[in-house]
């Protein structure tokens, strides 16, 4: 009787607890319009991969998904300044957009049905940002080449990611038995491989090329030959809200087409007189808001893309800010280049 | 009159708590609507497709996840049982020279608790792990033939091999636990009469044989409750061990919600989980408290 009643009495405790977690927002109303009204861009990132978004020593956030986060920003609230981030663990992020603690996510995120599907995790995705592709990563010296080198082994890997899945499905296909060790976060994934827990370690191929960049040796370590998934990274919010949904998709679609024409942070404004000095270039008049009120459909001011431009340049000078020859996280462009130039960037017409 | 009163007061805070369960039921139900999440525990029969490091049954990537959930509870049962062992027993010899006239071992003792109760357990067990286990690299620490090995994939005994996963945390939280657990014992100790040590000492009964038989007895039921509460410490603390990679049952929720996107159904089987681990103990611990109190009536 005892038992009976401290189990119940427990039961109603834990119900308070859950029922306590769950806050009244208003459904109707748009994300996007929250945004404008609070004057403040809430941006779920990670923090902690270099070249992506990293915390930098003074404070703010550096990266090519930071910077998708401020052109979101100039383009919302018409100030690439006005962003708070906040840094989410890969197992948080989706409750985060969920609940509405974050507007969207920025954050090395893979594109799948799964968590695109109202069944699933219910999230609208943006287009690619970042194509990706899961490798593995091993020390120089162990003589390890390729998947099958390491039957049996130890793989350090991130826990709650797609990773996790992809690395089970390619050794599980190839009848290879694995030991994984999960972490939670990269960094100690970096931990557990540098002090020898495993024999390789596996994460998206940019991932473990920016964590390599702060290894004591980064050319004691190879990444092999294996693409084990596609990994295309995009922002996602939550999918039952279209509007904001519209906004994000065109966002980037304007920075891949901004690069596409010429238009770049430097000669934005130049082009703006160009267009309104010439009537005869309709494309150009359309794209950046002079004409046909496009911003407007999206919910956005018309001038949108001159906002984002002017603050964050197009595609292509993200790419070379973040993860250029010249920066901290070399990256070689392979397919995130335009489609023009044989990468497979492009952007639907702005009609 | 002051009996009516008391009457109505009760059925006034019940109506109030009643009130309040059900809007925060309604409020919950209303949100998992909007949100459209739900309710749905279906997904626990799907397979689970993600392999684990370490499992006490059989287990492979397309077992369900209902029992991906299971293996992951005893993974943390058996990390909670085995630490609730080794935590009490260092915790009593800590407290035992934390009371000791001895001032050198006394003196040893208090610096032991204070270092481990002021530093926190995730710090703790990442030193463990990171520095303890994986700082070995290649190195062997010990190693007798058969029988014991330390090294930086774990520790081997008899046979028996436990993961450094696995040991860290089983380190980290028997240290840290036994730091509280050896205060509880002192001061079950110090609540026993100093009349009680100077009579079995004029009876000539030696320090330990004192201890044993006279003050211990004595101490018991002011220790199990304190002791109590510490295991139930333990096994709410067990959950770190996602912290180091050890694969107990939050660090398999965390996977399942990723994948699935059910972090409500995840929490409230870990939570129920727990529940279940903790009634356990504190039932546990109330039969030896019933034993204790009812043998020391016939002393």
């Amino acid at each position: 009787m005892k038992i009976m009643r401290r189990f119940v009495s427990g039961i109603v405790g834990l119900t308070m607890l859950l029922t306590g977690c769950a806050t009244t927002n208003q459904a109707n109303n748009s994300r996007l319009d929250l945004i404008k009204k609070r004057n403040e861009l809430i941006c779920g990132v990670s923090g902690k991969i270099p070249g992506f978004s990293f915390l930098e020593s003074d404070g703010s956030y550096k990266g090519l998904d930071v910077d998708i986060c401020k052109a979101f920003a100039a383009a919302f609230i018409g100030d690439a300044k006005k962003i708070q981030f906040r840094p989410l663990t890969a197992a948080e992020r989706f409750t985060a957009i969920k609940t509405g603690e974050i507007d969207l996510l920025s954050r090395n995120t893979t594109f799948t049905l799964s968590r695109d599907s109202s069944e699933g995790n219910g999230l609208s995705f943006a287009p690619v940002v970042f194509h990706d592709g899961q490798g593995l990563m091993v020390k120089q010296e162990s003589g390890l080449n390729n998947l099958e080198d390491l039957a049996n082994k130890s793989i350090c890997v991130g826990s709650g990611t797609t990773t996790e899945q992809n690395i089970n499905d390619a050794f599980e296909s190839a009848s290879l038995p694995y030991t994984p060790i999960k972490y939670q976060d990269l960094n100690q994934v970096v931990a557990g491989y540098l002090q020898g827990r495993c024999s390789a370690m596996t994460s998206d191929r940019s991932q473990l090329a920016a964590a390599r960049s702060g290894f004591k040796d980064p050319l004691d370590h190879i990444i092999l030959d294996d693409v084990l998934s596609k990994e295309p990274l995009a922002p996602a919010s939550d999918g039952q809200d279209q509007k904001l949904g519209d906004a994000m998709r065109w966002v980037i679609f304007a920075l891949i087409s901004a690069e596409e024409q010429g238009i770049t942070k430097s000669n934005i404004y130049e082009k703006v007189q160009l267009a309104k000095n010439n009537p005869e270039l309709k494309p150009l008049r359309r794209f950046l808001g002079i004409d046909g009120g496009l911003g407007e459909k999206i919910g956005l001011s018309n001038d949108f893309v001159v906002k984002v431009i002017s603050s964050t340049g197009n595609y292509g000078e993200i790419y070379e800010r973040n993860l250029g020859k010249n920066s901290e996280v070399p990256i070689p462009r392979g397919l995130n280049e335009l489609y023009t130039k044989g990468g497979i960037h492009i952007s639907p017409p702005f009609n | 009159m002051n009996k009516h009163r008391n009457i109505f007061l009760q059925y006034f805070i019940f109506i109030v708590f009643i009130s309040l369960f059900g809007i925060l039921i309604n409020n919950l139900a209303i949100n998992l609507i909007r949100t459209g999440i739900g309710i749905n525990f279906s997904w626990l029969l799907k397979p689970a497709s993600f392999a684990l490091a370490e499992y006490p049954l059989p287990y492979s990537a397309s077992d369900t996840y209902a029992w991906a959930l299971f293996i992951g509870w005893l993974n943390s049962l058996k990390v909670i049982f085995i630490s609730l062992i080794l935590s009490t027993f260092i915790g009593t010899l800590i407290g035992f020279a934390r009371t000791s006239t001895h001032s050198l071992i006394g003196l040893i003792a208090a610096g032991y608790i204070t270092i481990i109760r002021q530093t926190p357990l995730l710090l703790q067990l990442m030193f463990w792990y990171f520095v303890g286990f994986l700082g070995l690299k290649d190195n062997i620490l010990i190693h007798i033939e058969n029988i014991f090995k330390v090294s930086n994939q774990g520790i081997e005994l008899y046979g028996l091999s436990f993961s450094s996963e696995f040991s860290a945390l089983l380190f980290g939280l028997s240290i840290f636990t036994s730091a509280y657990i050896a205060e509880v014992i002192r001061g079950g100790i110090l609540s026993v009469s100093r009349g009680q040590w100077e009579a079995f000492r004029s009876l000539g009964l030696s320090e330990i044989k004192g201890l044993i038989s006279i003050i211990i007895p004595q101490a018991l039921p002011a220790i199990i409750p304190g002791l109590t509460s510490q295991y139930l410490n333990l096994a709410k603390n067990s959950t770190l061990a996602i912290a180091v990679g050890y694969s107990d049952i939050y660090s398999i929720n965390d996977t399942i919600i990723n994948q699935t996107g059910r972090a409500i159904e995840c929490f409230i089987i870990l939570l129920t989980s727990f529940l279940f681990f903790n009634l356990i103990i504190s039932n546990s611990m109330e039969i030896v408290n019933k034993i204790i109190v009812s043998s020391k009536k016939y002393n």
